[in-house]
């Protein structure tokens, strides 16, 4: 059955910021550690999570993020992420480590997955994952995928978009879709509101 | 309060990121894993490197470790008998 | 909605470079299970291709030194499925990559390709110009399931009509950046594993590139058609799985909700079956709740090793065979019950009539798969 699904909620989080809706909701200084500035969202939000202080740098700027797009998610909200780097900055760890007592809770996050299982944990979700990578973000397909899990019936709503973080940089940017909106959930929506 | 446990505690909130915890919070006799510390199947492992790297001693049956790592009075008698 | 077939395949291992050669040594017992030895982990046990006869392989293809020793394995695997199909415009396919870590190798430094190779992104180029493709492949990196979700992305794709086929291809190799893993997780077993075995003490690694053509046209004979998938997340750990299954439950629930058919018409499971302790207990739960506890079930990591990857689409491709051939292939390691809840394990490899086949995986992330096939009788 073919209908059309919405973009209810957006969030963006690059250079130390973070938009929710196009609206800057949140800043710290720009010359702090990426680690700082995710400690310092992570109190502004007033997120309890202990369990956030053991992720890695992807799965911290996933929660944070998918605890600003919105506060609660129905459980069959489908996953659909994609970025250029895997899990880069916890494999550069582990590798540095193999032959000196590598840390099993590094290694936990040499998958790029494994932020869809954190955030799965804390939104009590437990619905369709999917993780993708490619160079540069593929709104086209991203929105395709998404939207046959909808139609398929195999979800009632989604979070997709795109979750980057890499050693030198991040940049994160997460959608909520459902049935009912404002904004049309299109490819062109998409990487419109990416590129923005 | 002994060096040993002081530093166990130390330690485990530094290795094992228990960023709201303070060494005053983790009592010798607190269960480590469950409700009052909290830790899980992941932190076990980790101390399991830590025993290891820090203290050289090697734990070969993972059951051991149940034991070992109730509390911070076993973990600290256990590298105590076997440092 | 359209349907969506699984068709010729390709499997490279060190059990052979061709399907054929796989099917023939599973069928004859053998594991791609050995013994090395290095000064980082000690003694361990792997399934390790041997670069000389891949090499060897390679030699009627082009440009061999340009390539990394993963990239040789699919494509060897990805040309032998496409050789099939030469007549079909490339528009009408699209290629996906199932990997966990790619070419993680690359990642050391006495590996002689640059770090940069290690990114994923790296990996579809290479396949792209190798068989010049007009987009880059589709990567799909998501843990144990990855080969099993690559070919669900598959059917979905050519479902809405996107695409016409799919060359869905997944492969990982044996790194010592896993290996170190797995070792400090206390994974590894100390010799071959034993999957749902009562004294199994963890899992091998193996390596393996597998490729199969999914297509929305019908194939001339013993068309196995996939009738349904799902993946399901546990919300609950992680790396250790969900101790009452339900991750893996929801996906087999609602993958038998989509093929509209009752857990009953199931004739043969093929499972995840790592055999480390709580993955195998896990599992166990899981079909027990559906109800599954008597149909006839194998894990094929005692061949294997544990594949990453690659493991569930070369297991997806076994269940093929096996509903193609009317054959179940022994569940090997296998001796004695395990799990606190019994199965109905396959102890020998034997002609029996089937029809439906159920492939499921679980992976670190909490996540789990569930794919249904069908035999289409005439």
């Amino acid at each position: 059955m073919k209908r059309d699904w919405y973009i209810t909620s957006s969030v963006k989080l690059k250079k130390h910021q973070i938009f929710k809706d196009d609206e800057l909701i949140f800043k710290t200084e720009p010359h702090i550690s990426t680690q700082d500035f995710l400690k310092e969202a992570y109190r502004f939000f007033g997120i309890n999570y202990p369990k956030f202080h053991k992720m890695d740098v992807l799965c911290k700027l996933g929660m944070i993020a998918s605890c600003v797009l919105k506060e609660e998610y129905p459980k069959d909200t489908a996953l659909v992420f994609q970025n250029a780097s895997s899990s880069e900055v916890s494999d550069t760890q582990h590798q540095e480590s193999i032959h000196n007592f590598p840390s099993p809770a590094t290694f936990v996050y040499t998958l790029p997955n494994i932020v869809m299982g954190e955030l799965s944990i804390k939104h009590e979700l437990q619905s369709e994952n999917a993780f993708f990578v490619a160079e540069d973000f593929q709104a086209q397909f991203i929105q395709n995928y998404t939207q046959s899990l909808l139609e398929q019936k195999k979800a009632s709503a989604a979070i997709c978009g795109w979750l980057e973080a890499n050693l030198d940089d991040y940049y994160l940017f997460l959608n909520y879709i459902e049935p009912r909106g404002m904004h049309i959930f299109s490819a062109e929506t998409l990487l419109e509101k990416y590129t923005q | 309060m002994s060096d040993l446990r002081l530093e166990l505690k130390e330690k485990i909130i530094k290795q094992l990121n228990l960023e709201d915890l303070s060494v005053e919070d983790i009592q010798n006799d607190d269960f480590l894993f469950g409700d009052e510390i909290g830790l899980d199947s992941i932190d076990a492992l980790e101390l399991i490197v830590m025993l290891e790297k820090d203290f050289g001693i090697k734990l070969t049956d993972p059951a051991q470790g149940k034991e070992v790592f109730t509390s911070i009075e076993t973990l600290a008698q256990f590298i105590e008998k076997n440092a | 909605m359209r349907k969506v077939y699984l068709e010729n395949h390709q499997i490279v291992s060190p059990l052979g470079s061709t399907s054929q050669e796989n099917i023939e040594a599973v069928t004859q017992g053998k594991s791609a299970m050995q013994s090395y030895h290095s000064p980082f982990m000690g003694d361990y046990v792997a399934g390790k291709i041997s670069e000389i006869k891949l090499q060897e392989r390679f030699k009627r293809l082009e440009n061999a030194e340009a390539y990394t020793k993963l990239e040789k394995m699919m494509i060897l695997a990805v040309a032998e499925v496409l050789q099939a199909h030469q007549e079909i415009p490339k528009e009408k396919i699209v290629f996906i990559i199932a990997t966990t870590k790619g070419n993680v190798d690359a990642l050391a430094e006495e590996n002689p390709f640059s770090k940069e190779r290690a990114k994923l992104p790296q990996l579809a180029k290479r396949l792209q110009h190798y068989f010049k493709l007009p987009e880059t492949p589709i990567v799909v990196s998501n843990a144990c399931i990855s080969g099993g979700l690559a070919v669900s992305v598959a059917k979905k794709l050519i479902q809405n009509k996107t695409y016409d086929h799919a060359v869905v291809v997944g492969g990982d190799l044996v790194s010592e950046f896993t290996l170190t893993g797995f070792n400090s997780f206390q994974a590894l077993a100390k010799g071959v594993c034993e999957p749902f075995s009562k004294d199994r003490t963890g899992i091998n690694i193996g390596e393996a590139a597998a490729a199969v053509w999914v297509t929305s046209v019908k194939p001339k004979e013993e068309a196995i058609e996939i009738i349904g998938e799902a993946t399901a997340n546990d919300a609950n750990h992680i790396s250790g799985p969900s101790r009452t299954g339900e991750g893996l439950y929801l996906s087999v629930q609602k993958a038998l909700q989509e093929a509209g058919i009752l857990a009953s018409e199931i004739d043969y499971i093929s499972a995840h079956g790592t055999a480390t302790l709580f993955n195998d207990e896990m599992e166990s739960i899981a079909f027990h709740r559906l109800g599954l506890q008597h149909t006839p079930l194998n894990s094929l990591k005692a061949y294997y090793g544990h594949t990453l990857g690659a493991s569930a689409l070369l297991e997806l491709i076994f269940s093929q065979v096996s509903l193609q051939e009317n054959r179940v292939f022994k569940s090997l390691g296998y001796k004695n019950q395990g799990t606190s809840k019994a199965l109905n394990m396959i102890t020998t490899t034997e002609h029996k009539s089937l029809q439906i086949a159920l492939k499921t995986a679980s992976g670190f992330g909490g996540c789990n798969f569930a794919m249904l096939l069908k035999k289409e009788t005439e």
